[in-house]
């Protein structure tokens, strides 16, 4: 089976994660708020998630356990941004850090054990007899969910009255204040959503693929997704794309040395970020237009 | 004094009422007096992940387990202590605040810088490391490297892997270049070649120890290419087993026994014994004499053993690897025999050359042997 193939695999196995996270992270950066501290949500979902699952067997009640948890920590994000004189950036990188020794030190039991795992969606059985094909199209069910949830997003986001509010907050807070918003809520909601879908990206990773717990099972998945956003600049369909270029770029190298071609793997490996590199410095520094929201403290 | 416990209690007190009038701890075993004059030997492990990863921080805690059994020794550990300056500051803690006289770094990048500086620091504290190269003059004295011929479970993997294996493809998911892994890469081909010459085995190097990620993505790529029995050097195999088990091909394991992971596909795997060379650096240490700098050895030794045959082994296949096995346990196989060719088709060990398990050459092994499709650069 070709390379193509094992990319595009790829792309849907390791971008489904990404996904989640940066579609959350677009949200809460509409609404003018950076969450840095999505690595350490990641993982606390990632951890339970897997802890849920194997208590109940029922993994979906794990996805949602990590969807709580991830609300938990984005309601706390925005909760302590809310507060005079907090900073956004500083304290999402101290979240991060709580987040994941939280998860280190609770999930320490789950190491070994193997929790029910999410039931793929099987199009390629119903497609194909070859089985590698077939196993590249045993496709992540959150992956499907969160195609859905982008393109719901998007119409939240320009469609709707609560996504217009949304925005205003995001692009001017005088504007918002003048137009009697809450701008505190909305930023508090954003963020707390955000904080929900890193938690469901984290069961992504637990739950399907890989489909185990370990301390290094994020490998900084949450902080690539905030660059994620800058390259999606805001649209929510744009983070399928930028999920699924990564996530492809991120099963070159193997399929490569899978087939033998392995000089050099050190640089193919780095070519996920130095693709997202290459591509945010091709961008330049994203203007309004463009839809950077004005409020966001990397804009500003 | 119809109350046992009571009975007992004053019996033992009489014991040692008897032993302070001798004036004399003579009579009780050597672990009791060293406990009496309250000196039990303190042993620190350091770990780089966690102790239950399924991999090479399990079968280091495992022997740290046993050894915490011994008499007169009190073991402290710690996991998941990075290599870097953080791993001083942790030998540093267990000699100052737990008076730890001989301490286990077991990762590899523990080795140099840290350990060594450490323990030109604390000339007084014993540092036995696994798998460093050490060499006279150039490593202090109170340092030591301990490792296990592993290679060889790997070769009878290997054996195991071609009698099962259909597309004749075998797959191998290493993290880095490094001397020990290729030597496994090498031992798991060659296993597989005297069995048919036509096995290839696939590898990738994922660049890291623990990537669970990168680790699913090589195994997942491995088997797309039509690899049928797959096995690694990561420190948690848990991954990739898993990962061969969910698509339905055969794995061999690593480090310590996975089968519990794959009840259908796993075949046998390459386990460590520990316990081995930590008793004997603790023997030595309790006596006194001096550090056993550099301990090896293989299946014979005790270092290393066999993960027991899984379901799908075949009757062939046990009969071919336990006949090298118990020529292994005479100490008379030899895996590296010239001519070796690598996947270059350079000459790598000239005709007529046996090189034994215990030659230094094959610790500087820098090559991919014939029929490994990969490349080390």
């Amino acid at each position: 089976m070709g390379v193509p193939l094992a990319i595009l695999g790829g792309a849907i196995r390791v971008g489904t994660p990404l996904l989640w996270v940066s579609l959350g992270e677009t949200v809460t950066e509409k609404a003018g708020r950076i969450n840095l501290g999505l690595e350490g949500t990641l993982l606390m979902g990632a951890m339970t998630a897997f802890a849920v699952s194997l208590g109940t067997g029922q993994p979906w009640l794990g996805v949602l356990a990590a969807a709580l948890v991830g609300t938990v920590l984005g309601l706390l994000h925005g909760l302590l941004c809310g507060l005079p004189r907090v900073n956004d950036i500083a304290l999402g990188i101290a979240l991060m850090l709580a987040g994941s020794g939280l998860a280190f030190w609770l999930g320490k039991p789950l190491i070994q054990p193997s929790a029910p795992p999410l039931p793929a969606v099987p199009i390629g059985t119903a497609l194909t007899d070859q089985p590698a094909l077939r196993a590249a199209l045993d496709i992540n069910p959150l992956f499907v969910l969160g195609l859905v949830g982008a393109l719901a997003v998007h119409l939240v986001l320009q469609r709707s009255r609560i996504g217009l509010k949304l925005r205003v907050v995001g692009d001017s807070d005088p504007a918002a204040r003048a137009f009697g918003l809450a701008v505190g809520r909305y930023r508090m909601g954003a963020t707390a959503f955000g904080g929900a879908c890193a938690g469901v990206g984290g069961a992504s990773l637990s739950l399907f693929y890989p489909g185990a717990w370990s301390e290094a099972l994020s490998s900084g998945q949450g902080v690539m997704a905030v660059a994620l956003v800058i390259f999606a600049r805001w649209d929510p369909r744009r983070c399928i794309w930028a999920a699924l270029l990564f996530g492809g770029a991120s099963a070159i190298s193997p399929a490569l040395q899978a087939l033998g071609y392995s000089q050099g793997y050190y640089l193919l490996a780095a070519l996920p970020y130095v693709v997202t590199l290459a591509i945010l410095i091709g961008i330049g520094r994203p203007s309004a237009e463009a839809g950077a929201p004005g409020e966001l403290s990397l804009n500003r | 004094m119809t109350d046992p416990r009571l009975a007992l209690a004053l019996n033992r007190r009489r014991v040692l009422q008897a032993g302070a009038a001798l004036g004399t701890t003579a009579l009780l075993p050597a672990w009791q007096e060293a406990m009496a004059q309250g000196t039990p030997l303190v042993v620190g492990v350091i770990y780089v992940g966690p102790r239950t990863d399924f991999g090479y921080n399990q079968a280091q805690a495992q022997a740290a387990a046993l050894i915490k059994k011994l008499p007169g020794v009190k073991v402290v550990e710690e996991e998941n202590v990075p290599e870097t300056v953080a791993v001083q500051k942790t030998m540093e803690a267990m000699i100052n605040q737990d008076k730890a006289t001989l301490i286990f770094p077991t990762s590899f990048g523990y080795f140099d810088p840290h350990m060594i500086k450490m323990a030109e620091k604390y000339p007084k504290v014993r540092f036995a490391h696994c798998g460093g190269l050490w060499t006279e003059g150039k490593h202090p004295k109170n340092t030591s490297s301990y490792f296990g011929y592993i290679d060889e479970c790997q070769f009878l993997s290997g054996i195991v892997a071609a009698h099962v294996s259909k597309s004749k493809k075998l797959g191998f998911i290493a993290a880095k270049p490094i001397p020990q892994v290729l030597r496994n890469i090498n031992a798991f081909t060659l296993g597989a070649k005297s069995i048919d010459p036509a096995f290839t085995t696939r590898v990738i190097f994922t660049g890291d120890w623990s990537m669970p990620v990168k680790e699913a993505e090589a195994t997942t790529s491995l088997i797309d290419q039509g690899v049928d029995v797959l096995t690694c050097h990561v420190d948690s195999p848990k991954v990739v087993v898993e990962t061969a088990e969910k698509r339905g091909v055969f794995s061999c394991g690593y480090h310590a026994s996975q089968a519990a992971l794959a009840p259908k596909g796993y075949l046998t795997g390459a386990e460590w014994d520990w316990a081995t060379p930590y008793t004997a650096q603790i023997k030595a240490a309790q006596s006194g004499a001096p550090m056993p700098n550099v301990l090896r050895g293989g299946l014979k030794d005790g270092y290393v053993k066999m993960s027991p045959y899984g379901t799908a082994v075949p009757a062939a296949a046990k009969t071919k690897a336990d006949a090298v096995k118990a020529e292994m346990m005479k100490g008379t196989y030899v895996i590296f025999k010239g001519e070796l060719k690598d996947n270059k088709g350079a000459v790598v060990i000239p005709k007529g050359s046996n090189l034994d398990q215990f030659n230094g050459e094959l610790e500087k092994m820098n090559y991919l042997v014939e029929g490994v499709i990969g490349s080390i650069s």
